[in-house]
């Protein structure tokens, strides 16, 4: 039978039982259990339906780094206000990037001062954007994790097809599994389970994090995003503490599959290959990334409008914590510059602009 | 005489012939009352004893044509609702045009049609206005900013330090649909149609509510920024804190499923046919039920409760979980994924 995901009578019943498991789960800890979101919209969701203060005194849910504009390294910000300032350029993108702060300027203040910055729900909008205006040259920026990067392989498949010579991407893609990897190999990572993105795993299909629990011994759950996936993937993580369990569950098996979606990893994998790129706060992470491949090479916008910058990290420049709250070192409200120098109307990192961000969540949503 | 032209041509705003043509054409038709017709340079009537409100604001909506409204509509429908939620009855209005070269006057006709439309139903005269054109470029199509003036209505006791711990917070009906309707216009999404503002004026509602019930202690238009950043305001300035219980919140089905794909909150989300009141608890009950039956006003409810507090707005989630609501920070923007 469907049940209402979202009925709060359900989710009233799920916290009843939740709240008795949290207790034997730290009973065998010698603590509270401390379980880490790895998506940006389970933060979201967390913070909006008053899950995270319902279970203060029962758990610790961290927040971890799933959001992919919080992840975008300062220098490629910058690289994207340089090519914002090219002549004949318009800047492409989906609506979290316009007030991402870069070192010196944002999207939002190019685009009052003379760039060119178009709001797109789709990259294939973008692509009829290309057609329309021949004189232009779009730019699309290719920001996210799996959910998005096969619809964007396929805005460069569509421009390809319509022989648009005014189309390109600006990649700085990521994917989820190998910044987990780095995650679990911190000796400071305190976290006992983990609630696994359901958007990402209905790309990568469930086997993909099996890891998790087969090398590092560590249960995780695939969630959905209303509260009552939330809430039962958060009691299957605690039934698999107190069992002393490690496995990689699919919480979320209305959507995911053990193997995912092949036929979206097949177009991605046309359009794009593994790299090695920066992540805000955890440095280069080993094929994490994904650039343009040699086959589709004539629309990487990197190439066709090469930037440079020295970028410095924000950390050194604002003393700004980002890469601690995306590491779950910290919690947003433990940075000094939250709420303080740093709110969504002025913020100096990404995590509280991006509406996906964990400190923006907290801004917006938690109780101080 | 038929007219030569289809669109705005610069020489429309010169003063001369062609204004002269453009006004007799497309605006007095439609705005007919003694007043404007008497092409005086200022608008002269006569006031009653007691206090006036005045009011403007400025429209520039994009897109100009949107589902349940348009420009027009949307800048009489505004003026008139800052006027009522004061406690005024709203009598006339002045209306400033701003037109783009190359504007269709088509769509012009349109646009001031609506307005005379609104205006019926708020019972208001445009007695006074003007029109500028611009080059092509240097507006979009066409911007209105529109006066207000009404009679504060001598039963009118509205104020912040009136609002009081335990008093309730009414709303008279769903919300986030206006917002959504013009982003769902505006961005193409396929979703057009779906969602239909709520454009519409409210000094009929209002004023009856206003004349009968004492215990009216503050009322607001739920504009720009919606629910959350308008009770975020009247919190900070009252200094109560404002509690929302999460069930109570009127949310349309499809709001909140569109909302949900796009990740938007409805609450944050602008209406323009949406007014929030705050009233004495032994009245509140009262004020519901005539709003409900007598002002037709169905799907009002009292959404919440004024505690004493430092100007925080809670909101108590579904799940019985506690949140906080701050002021809109920047336009609400779609999400990534």
């Amino acid at each position: 039978m469907l049940i209402n995901r979202n009925d709060p009578e359900i989710g009233k019943r799920i916290l009843q039982e939740l709240t008795g498991l949290a207790e034997k789960a730290a009973c065998e800890l010698g603590r509270p259990p401390v379980l880490m979101e790895i998506c940006g919209t389970h933060t979201v969701a967390i913070s909006r339906s008053g899950i995270r203060s319902l279970l203060k005194d029962f758990l610790v849910l961290k927040s971890g780094p799933g959001c992919p504009v919080c992840v975008t390294d300062q220098s490629d910000i910058d690289r994207i206000i340089l090519l914002s300032r090219q002549p004949g350029v318009v800047i492409a993108t989906f609506g979290d990037m316009l007030r991402v702060p870069g070192t010196d300027s944002s999207l939002e203040q190019e685009r009052a001062r003379q760039a060119k910055v178009e709001i797109f729900y789709s990259p294939l909008e973008a692509v009829d954007f290309a057609e329309k205006y021949p004189g232009e040259q779009v730019v699309f920026l290719g920001i996210g994790f799996e959910t998005t990067t096969p619809a964007i392989a396929l805005s460069i498949r569509q421009a390809r097809k319509q022989g648009l010579p005014n189309y390109s991407v600006f990649s700085v893609h990521k994917v989820v599994p190998p910044v987990m990897s780095v995650l679990l190999n911190d000796p400071e990572l305190g976290v006992d389970g983990f609630i696994l993105p359901g958007h990402v795993c209905t790309i990568t299909g469930r086997k993909a994090f099996d890891f998790i629990s087969a090398d590092y011994n560590k249960p995780a759950v695939i969630a959905g995003f209303e509260s009552v996936d939330v809430l039962e993937a958060i009691c299957l993580l605690l039934k698999q503490i107190i069992q002393r369990q490690a496995r990689t569950v699919n919480g979320y098996a209305r959507l995911v599959q053990e193997e995912g979606n092949k036929k979206a990893r097949e177009i991605m994998n046309q359009v794009f290959s593994p790299a090695d790129v920066c992540w805000r706060g955890f440095g280069i992470v080993e094929g994490s990334g994904l650039k343009i491949n040699q086959d589709y090479v004539d629309y990487d916008a990197s190439l066709r409008f090469p930037v440079e910058t020295d970028a410095v990290s924000p950390q050194s420049n604002f003393g700004c914590a980002c890469g601690d709250v995306l590491k779950g070192k910290i919690n947003p409200g433990d940075c000094p510059l939250f709420a303080k120098r740093c709110t969504p109307l002025w913020p100096v990192g990404p995590c509280m602009v991006s509406s996906e961000g964990a400190c923006a969540a907290y801004y917006q949503y938690e109780l101080s | 005489m038929q007219d030569k032209y289809d669109i705005v041509l610069l020489s429309h705003g010169d003063g001369g012939l062609l204004t002269h043509r453009l006004l007799e054409k497309y605006f007095l038709p439609f705005f007919k009352n003694e007043i404007l017709e008497s092409l005086t340079d200022a608008a002269c009537f006569l006031v009653q004893p007691g206090r006036m409100a005045v009011t403007t604001d400025s429209f520039v909506v994009d897109p100009i044509f949107f589902p349940g409204g348009d420009l027009g509509k949307l800048a009489v429908c505004g003026t008139v609702n800052d006027l009522a939620v004061s406690g005024a009855k709203p009598s006339y209005l002045a209306a400033s045009f701003i037109l783009e070269e190359g504007f269709a006057l088509s769509e012009l006709e349109r646009i001031i049609e609506s307005m005379s439309l609104a205006c019926k139903e708020a019972d208001v005269q445009i007695i006074t206005g003007d029109t500028k054109v611009v080059g092509r470029g240097q507006a979009d199509k066409v911007y209105i900013t529109t006066t207000g003036i009404g009679y504060v209505l001598p039963e009118t006791n509205l104020a912040y330090f009136r609002i009081k711990p335990g008093d309730a917070v009414l709303v008279n009906g769903p919300l986030g649909e206006h917002g959504l309707a013009i982003m769902l216009q505006r961005e193409s999404l396929g979703l057009e149609n779906q969602v239909f503002s709520d454009c519409a004026p409210l000094n009929k509602i209002i004023e009856p509510l206003i004349k009968r019930f004492q215990g009216i202690k503050f009322m607001r238009d739920l504009t720009r920024g919606g629910l959350a950043t308008t009770a975020k305001e009247i919190a900070l300035a009252s200094g109560m804190d404002i509690w929302f219980d999460e069930t109570s919140l009127p949310v349309g089905k499809t709001v909140k499923g569109i909302a949900e794909l796009l990740g938007l909150d409805p609450l944050y989300l602008a209406n323009e046919g949406k007014f929030l009141t705050i009233v004495e608890a032994r009245e509140a009950e009262s004020v519901l039920s005539y709003l409900k039956n007598d002002c037709d006003a169905k799907e009002a409810c009292i959404i919440g409760e004024i505690r004493p507090g430092r100007g925080d707005v809670c909101l108590k989630t579904a799940l019985g979980g506690i949140r906080k609501l701050n002021m809109l920070a920047g336009a609400p923007l779609p999400r990534i994924c």
